[in-house]
């Protein structure tokens, strides 16, 4: 094998402490190598000629780079290698900044260390194989978990590219949070006039699937052929034949007993109900926990006066299977609640607010209610405890939010936002009151969102307060609120009327269970985690499975269809081929000498390990083997070390490989 | 029933009643207190002001005489003793450098551990099925406002008692012993504490706050279970009436009174008589209510 | 703790408490709930503030370090689980040892007073207490009308209750007094 060593000096970061051309010099000294040269920046155009050339006119058929990490230029310096005739795997990189030059600081031991490097990325090459890439054929389907804004916008995006969609709803409508919102920061348009006609638009869809009220349920395959179970939950309600008349909603003797998610508890729905009016689709659902036929075996009010024969009372929930190609998470976020916490939650809640017995101290997405033309009060600000309108409102931010003590360290980042709008739409609908927001800072980076703000303060005069409320006492039917001004250093008391706390954007309860289901990564709050916070912000460490929105930290409605947008690119950019190359390096099972104990698989993080019957020509098994799919395999070796009969190579870093590096290092 | 017991100065002066109802009330219960010899001050609200040293020096010399006399738990009466021999122990586990110059001072070696109950605790390990059995007048239409102050159920993570906001505990004594607990919001407000003699004007202002809340909420009495709080309810409510003429007088009793009465003890027995506030008119309430 | 390297008073304070003050960022809660707020003279989170930017003439001479009640309504809802009146603690200790004259001379004098009474019979007397600190601040009336109520219901006695072995416990005083020297 004719080896050649480029030596790189990245200008003076690895120059500085690194001799390169005594590298260089040495390098040409060992087993194998022809050619052996240095060059200031060997990732520049001019240093990959030199590359190539030296290919060509040395006829080199397997080359060392001694240069950055080969997380920055591996491919460049493969793809120029390949140019020039030499398979890509026969390419090793040696780390001589990141692993040497960065961390040492005088050029002896510097440039010592660098020839150890080179000399054990040669001996590596000396024993790789020529690889090929593995091609997958990719499922052109996406499925979209969530309906709020983030999975709507992503469905048609895809939809819109001419792909199919499968949109898992868990509701019984899509529509999200923001379908709850009154009016929208900064521009103060109205919520549902912007979100209705995506959801119509959705459900319009001949490219969409909309499954509402179902959960997905299991996941097998991988990047361009997944296979997806969904559980379609029991609506009691035949969906094909239901004309959502609505005529059971209105005859159903219920109306009280349920509090109404979608109004925050601030209103009842009946036990057969549609969460509101423009609710996509508009099909009903049973509550179980509350219909009285479900309860006591009486009533079916709704399936008598059901023209469509649409209600049944035995449905059952259903399985459904879906290929898809790619996956997008848009689950969302929900509030942290202001009520008394349960045993062993990580959050504590705040007694000194009450626990949430105050029927006037309420939480931002009761005041988006309140608030909302269609909401409880039809859009006048009525405190709930007694119909009257509120003279002193005041707003505590933070609630929840940077406080490691009862809540989470993150900054919930909207509420600063929604808190200055809350304040505004209160003093435009109630002109006589007085509104007060405690802050601790006011972050309103964004588009004419300091602006907005200061809108708030100086021409719809909401005092802002510095400082956080330590606490609130009921006293008659006023709330008196303690709080400090910490710019004037002044205790500062307001005998509010009502009181709205804009608590933490937590993460969906079941979002840890979701990210263990599709084997993606989530951080302790329960977010999901991308791959890179910067540079691969929406892709996920599974292959084909992408984050949009608030599932992924506290984010507002543009940096959510933002981000749904970029996700939804993403899968179209793997609908973009037919077929998908993976890297070669992946396990491969020794069939005559495995065993068949499957701790390979135990370990396996990415379930690629599958059985395979070994059979005599007469078709009788002979045993069981271990056996590596390589649509699923991320090469990471743990089979390779765990395996006890060593029958599990790892392709490209196999145990001979790993020690004739070993070996060339303790030859120094 | 055997406990360990650290009664503090107070109990044995101006909480002279908290004593005497609490062993009245154990009497009944058939549980015995075992006294920690010889003990000495815990500090109390003083100790930490000047030293951090001798704020935990004091009553680890206590934790170390009650080891000595082979006591598994001691009950502190007194919430701020409880406090402060909590906060000993804590310091004297997780600080070395602090525990060997204390037991330098004392030329003692100190050993872990000790379980260390508030009054409240107290009651909960002998059990409320127990207390309700010896219940001979329930405390039918008495209202009652529990009083927690500070030093019972903060620092949370050091006294791990209760819930620090909106604690429970007391409350549930008082339905067991048939009276009903009344809503309020000035449980876990500061009375003051011991600025009682350098500043009576703040105690008196705060002492007032929490009266008014209760008395508002239609509050009969007040129930303590400390004697610095309920020194300061009970003694300033005199000067408060001096400045207001309309303040409605309310009586602030320690939880071991109320008992007392529910059990059918003489309300001399249980120092009713030693308050600044009538008590008194109190159990004539209760016998009222049981015609 | 980067202060801590050059600052020995930051250092001392840190040692004292078992917490950094950086871990203040100031929402000021502590003062919205302290109950004796609208006495002090600096707000409780300025005194953290004051500490932080090595202020701490600022610090020590205020009042609110002397009035602090240690009641913990502020480190039971700090959300960064700040300890403040250690803080409290540590400042008046600092004070004493720098012989800076306390902004509240009552209350120390009221707490000088109480250990004394400690440090002599073991225990708390209240008598000799509330006699010793009369005596160091004149201040003669007060609770005049208390008083003889306390002595008719037997609540003050006018003998210490002294314990056996008062030399344990003046040990622990000298101890603690040869460390503020």
């Amino acid at each position: 094998m004719k080896i050649g060593v480029f030596i790189c000096y990245c200008g003076e970061n690895i120059g500085r402490t690194v001799d390169c051309a005594a590298v260089a010099k040495a390098a040409a000294k060992f087993p194998g190598v022809v050619h052996s040269e240095d060059y200031k920046y060997m990732c520049s155009d001019p240093g990959q000629n030199l590359i190539k050339q030296a290919i060509r006119e040395k006829g080199l058929d397997a080359v060392v780079v001694g240069s950055c990490s080969p997380h920055m230029h591996e491919k460049t310096f493969r793809k120029a290698c390949q140019s020039a005739g030499v398979n890509p795997y026969l390419v090793e990189i040696a780390n001589l900044r990141e692993h040497c030059s960065w961390i040492h600081d005088d050029i002896p031991s510097g440039t010592r260390k660098s020839i150890d490097l080179i000399r054990i990325a040669v001996e590596k090459v000396r024993r790789n194989a020529p690889l090929v890439p593995i091609q997958v054929p990719v499922t052109k389907r996406a499925l979209v978990i969530g309906g709020g804004i983030s999975g709507i916008q992503a469905a048609l995006d895809i939809a819109n590219s001419g792909f199919e969609v499968v949109l898992v709803e868990k509701e019984p409508s899509i529509g999200g949070h923001m379908s709850q919102l009154s009016e929208t920061f900064p521009t103060l348009d109205c919520s549902q006039c912007i979100l209705t006609p995506r959801m119509v638009e959705v459900y319009q869809h001949p490219k969409i699937k909309l499954m509402s009220y179902s959960e997905v349920q299991s996941l097998e395959g991988f990047i361009g052929n997944f296979k997806v179970t969904i559980r379609k939950k029991a609506r009691y309600v035949k969906d094909e034949v239901c004309t959502g008349c609505g005529l059971c909603v209105q005859k159903c003797p219920i109306k009280k007993l349920a509090y109404s998610e979608f109004e925050e508890g601030l209103a009842t729905r009946p036990a057969v109900y549609v969460p509101f009016p423009q609710a996509v689709p508009n099909i009903p659902v049973i509550d179980k926990n509350v219909c009285t036929y479900f309860k006591s075996g009486k009533c079916q009010m709704c399936k008598k006066v059901c023209g469509r024969e649409a209600i049944d009372f035995e449905q059952q929930d259903q399985l459904i299977q879906e290929e898809v190609g790619a996956i997008i998470v848009a689950t969302g976020y929900k509030l942290y609640s202001i009520g008394k916490q349960e045993e062993g939650s990580p959050y504590k809640g705040y007694g000194e607010y009450g626990y949430g017995q105050y029927k006037d101290v309420i939480n931002g997405l009761q005041f988006e209610r309140i608030a909302s033309a269609s909401g409880p009060t039809s859009g006048e600000i009525l405190r709930p405890s007694d119909n009257k309108e509120p003279k002193k409102i005041v707003f505590i931010q933070c609630v929840g939010s940077r406080d490691e003590s009862k809540g989470f360290s993150y900054c919930s980042k909207i509420c600063c936002m929604y808190t200055a709008k809350h304040a505004m739409l209160y003093k435009h609908k109630v002109h006589d009151g007085e509104a007060y927001v405690f802050y601790m800072d006011i972050r309103a980076g964004g588009k004419m969102y300091e602006e907005f703000v200061r809108r708030a303060i100086e021409e719809d005069g909401v005092k802002y307060i510095r400082g956080r409320v330590s606490r609130i006492f009921k006293d008659g039917d006023k709330y008196k609120v303690k709080g400090e001004d910490t710019i004037s250093g002044m205790p500062v008391e307001i005998d509010a009327d009502m009181v709205v706390l804009a608590t933490a954007m937590i993460a969906q309860q079941e979002a840890p269970k979701l990210a263990q289901t599709l084997g993606i990564p989530y951080d302790k709050h329960g977010f999901l985690v991308e791959v890179h916070p910067k540079l691969r912000p929406v892709e996920t460490s599974t292959g084909g499975i992408f984050l949009a929105g608030a599932c992924h930290s506290p984010r507002d409605i543009p940096e959510s269809v933002s981000m749904a947008s970029a996700a939804a690119a993403k899968a179209l950019v793997l609908f973009g081929s037919d077929m998908l190359e993976r890297e070669p390096i992946i396990a491969k099972v020794n069939d005559s000498t495995c065993a068949g104990c499957f701790y390979c698989q135990k370990v396996c993080a990415y379930s690629a390990i599958e059985r395979k019957e070994i059979r005599d020509r007469k078709g009788n098994l002979i045993k069981t083997v271990a056996y590596v799919n390589s649509g699923l395999c991320q090469g990471c070796g743990t089979c390779n070390a765990t395996c006890p009969s060593k029958s599990v190579e790892l392709i490209g870093f196999t145990d001979e490989q790993i020690f004739a590096e070993i070996k060339a290092f303790s030859m120094n | 029933m055997n406990f360990g017991y650290y009664p503090g100065c107070s109990l044995s002066g101006t909480g002279r009643e908290f004593d005497k109802s609490l062993k009245e009330v154990l009497k009944v219960l058939d549980v015995k207190l075992d006294e920690v010899k010889d003990w000495s001050c815990c500090g109390a609200s003083s100790a930490h002001v000047t030293s951090h040293f001798l704020s935990v020096a004091l009553p680890a010399r206590n934790l170390i005489l009650a080891k000595e006399q082979n006591l598994e738990n001691v009950v502190a009466p007194c919430a701020a003793c409880y406090n402060r021999l909590l906060g000993a122990q804590e310091e004297m586990n997780s600080n070395p450098i602090l525990k060997e110059k204390v037991e330098s001072a004392i030329e003692k070696k100190y050993t872990n551990h000790l379980n260390i109950l508030n009054l409240v605790d107290l009651f909960n390990n002998i059990g409320l099925d127990k207390v309700k059995e010896k219940v001979k007048h329930p405390l039918k239409n008495i209202n009652a406002a529990c009083y927690y102050g500070c030093l019972l159920v903060r620092p949370s993570s050091l006294t791990k008692f209760d819930d620090a906001e909106q604690p429970e505990e007391m409350e549930k004594i008082i339905t067991t012993l048939g009276g009903k607990a009344v809503e309020w919001n000035y449980k876990v407000e500061c009375c003051g504490a011991a600025h009682s003699i350098a500043h009576t004007e703040i105690v008196k202002n705060l002492s007032k706050k929490i009266l008014d809340d209760a008395i508002k909420n239609n509050a009969d009495v007040i129930v303590v279970a400390c004697p610095m709080c309920h020194s300061n309810l009970d003694m300033r409510q005199k000067n408060i009436v001096k400045e207001n003429k309309d303040f409605k007088e309310i009586p602030v009793l320690y939880l071991t009174e109320l008992m007392g009465l529910a059990f059918g003890i003489d309300e001399k027995k249980l120092g009713l008589d030693l308050h600044f506030i009538d008590a008194m008119k109190l159990s004539k309430k209760l016998e009222e209510a049981a015609v | 703790m980067s202060h801590a390297v050059h600052d020995p008073i930051y250092q001392e304070i840190v040692d004292l408490t078992g917490q950094d003050p950086a871990l203040c960022y100031q929402c000021g809660k502590c003062s919205a709930g302290c109950p004796i707020r609208e006495y002090e003279d600096s707000a409780p989170n300025r005194i953290i503030r004051y500490v932080q930017l090595g202020f701490y003439d600022k610090a020590l001479t205020s009042s609110t370090i002397w009035l602090c009640a240690s009641c913990m309504t502020c480190s039971t809802r700090c959300p960064q689980e700040y300890e403040l009146p250690r803080l409290m603690d540590a400042l008046r200790e600092i004070a004493i040892k720098k012989n800076i004259k306390p902004a509240e001379e009552k209350v120390y004098k009221f707490h000088k007073a109480f250990l004394k009474q400690i440090k002599n019979n073991g225990r708390a007397f209240e008598f000799g207490l509330v006699r010793d600190y009369k005596l160091s601040t004149f201040d003669l009336m007060q609770d005049v009308e208390a008083a003889p109520g306390m002595f008719l219901k037997g609540k003050i006695s006018l003998m210490p209750h002294k314990i056996k072995d008062r030399n344990s416990v003046k040990k622990i005083f000298k101890k603690s007094e040869g460390d503020e020297q």
